[in-house]
């Protein structure tokens, strides 16, 4: 059973077995954004720590940034983004990720709030 | 933060709303900027633009005075005549570009919202024998679009004969407002202002139509973007001269060098020079490669690194699906076709400088009036 965990900056990681998790933005983030037009997507192999900006994210008005809640090697990206962001919007948490990390330490996904943490976190936002 | 007189509307519709210029403003509704966008170019689209400062110079001396601050020929605009112009500053820079309007021996003016308390001050120290007269009763929507006129046909038919760039009054559905024949966004629409009270019911007729959806500020954006207009406040402000923001076309030829009234406006040294001579630097369009945006602040450079301009205003265009930017580039490299480098996130993207607009005015009811404008714009 896959695990999903969510930051304070509205990115999820979703844990695939011990040492990988998956990372998106929340839907939540791409309300706020509204359409994105435009990833870019970190290069597979490169290497972050949690808060790293990995991906560069595009609406019609604004830009902005997916920085990564945990850290790890990238070892694969969701290259069909580049040819239709908009899934971002249309399937934020499923279709819509960006890339899976190998973790370097899985411990740091402890850090980061359950569901029902987040679903509070967002609706003390508005 | 002050409201528009349509914010219970904006709400009921489930807009997400956003801070401009002091005002709680739409930014898009539930169907988002790229629907709202393309909307606009095949139907119309009612964007509620009630943050704008509306007012009346009243008096038998407002052309006069108001040419003192304006360079365009305000004594020949004929009644219910609009024009675009700016009010320029001592150093020849903008101090905000405004639309205009001849009621008569008065007239009313459309002013930027970030920059009514200035231009409202501006117009108050600077005209001694009429009066400033600010609407802050009035509600101003758009209907913009290639069905507006449609639209309007089923409730004011009148309406539909307004030739672009003039205003009347009209009643719609009983509401009385003035009705113009203009907008921001390259299509044919109009400008309705009425009194605040009657807005709601008017903007409520009109979303009944099944051509009409509402669109928000971000649409607004993209829509004057694709259409070359410029942002005041991004694509020009008071370090830009009316030439180099390439709307020199709002000086009229009574005003230049060699006109009946030559000069006689705030920075006219440095504009009628950047006139005869051209300035060195232009307002230009840019089409980036690739898909990325490419946002205000974007250095513009050449393949040695050398930096020749910088882009004002950029974005993926909704109706051309690839990016688009406008700047300010030097003269030596600003001829369509240039190529160029931009400068985004360390790497260069290259671009090619192309002529504006990017996506063709298609204003309806045009008539030239005035043989003053050069640079062949003729969208005004």
């Amino acid at each position: 059973m896959s695990d999903t965990r969510y930051s304070s900056d509205h990115e999820w990681a979703r844990s695939e077995d011990e040492n990988s998790a998956t990372i998106g933005i929340t839907d939540y983030a791409q309300e706020q954004l509204g359409d994105i037009v435009f990833v870019e997507l970190p290069e597979e192999g490169a290497t972050f720590d949690a808060g790293d900006e990995v991906a560069v994210i595009e609406s019609v008005k604004a830009a902005a940034e997916l920085k990564t809640p945990v850290s790890g090697t990238v070892t694969e990206v969701n290259s069909d983004l580049e040819d239709s962001p908009e899934t971002v919007n249309e399937s934020p948490t499923e279709d819509g990720w960006f890339c899976r990390l190998e973790l370097s330490d899985p411990s740091e996904l402890d850090d980061l709030m359950s569901e029902e943490e987040y679903e509070e976190f967002t609706s003390n936002l508005e | 933060m002050l409201r528009s007189p349509l914010h219970d509307l904006h709400i009921e519709l489930g807009a997400k709303m956003g801070p401009f210029a002091g005002f709680e403003m739409p930014l898009w509704y539930p169907s988002k900027i790229l629907a709202e966008h393309k909307h606009t170019r095949s139907q119309a689209s009612l964007f509620d633009i009630s943050h704008m400062g509306q007012a009346s110079i009243v008096g038998e001396d407002s052309a006069t005075e108001l040419e003192g601050l304006i360079p365009t020929d305000l004594k020949s605009l004929p009644l219910h005549r609009m024009h675009y112009c700016c009010f320029t500053a001592v150093n020849g820079g903008i101090l905000d570009d405004l639309v205009i309007a001849c009621l008569g021996q008065d007239y009313f003016v459309v002013m930027n919202a970030a920059r009514k308390e200035h231009d409202l001050n501006h117009l108050r120290t600077n005209i001694k024998k009429s009066a400033v007269l600010e609407h802050t009763e009035n509600a101003l929507i758009a209907l913009q679009g290639p069905k507006a006129t449609e639209v309007l046909r089923r409730l004011t038919p009148e309406i539909c004969d307004l030739q672009f760039m003039t205003m009347g009054d009209f009643a719609i559905r009983g509401v009385p407002c003035i009705v113009s024949r203009s907008g921001y966004t390259g299509e044919d629409g109009f400008e309705i202002s009425m009194a605040a009270e009657t807005a709601m019911k008017l903007a409520k007729d009109l979303l009944n139509e099944p051509e009409v959806m509402p669109a928000g500020l971000g649409a607004r954006d993209s829509l004057r973007l694709e259409a070359g207009l410029r942002l005041y406040g991004q694509d020009m402000d008071t370090t830009t001269t009316p030439v180099e923001a390439g709307i020199q076309w709002t000086i009229s030829k009574s005003r230049r060098t060699g006109g009946a009234r030559p000069g006689g406006f705030p920075g006219a040294d440095v504009i009628l020079e950047q006139l005869t001579n051209g300035a060195g630097r232009r307002f230009i369009g840019m089409l980036p490669q690739g898909r990325a945006p490419v946002r205000t602040g974007t250095e513009i450079c050449l393949e040695d690194g050398k930096t020749i301009g910088r882009v004002t205003s950029g974005l993926v265009a909704p109706s051309v699906g690839a990016p688009i930017a406008m700047g300010y580039i030097d003269r030596d490299y600003a001829s369509p076709g240039t190529q160029i480098s931009l400068l985004l996130r360390g790497k260069h993207v290259p671009a090619e400088v192309i002529r504006l607009p990017f996506v063709k005015h298609r204003y309806q009811n045009t008539v030239k009036i005035q043989s003053n404008s050069s640079g062949g714009k003729s969208n005004v």
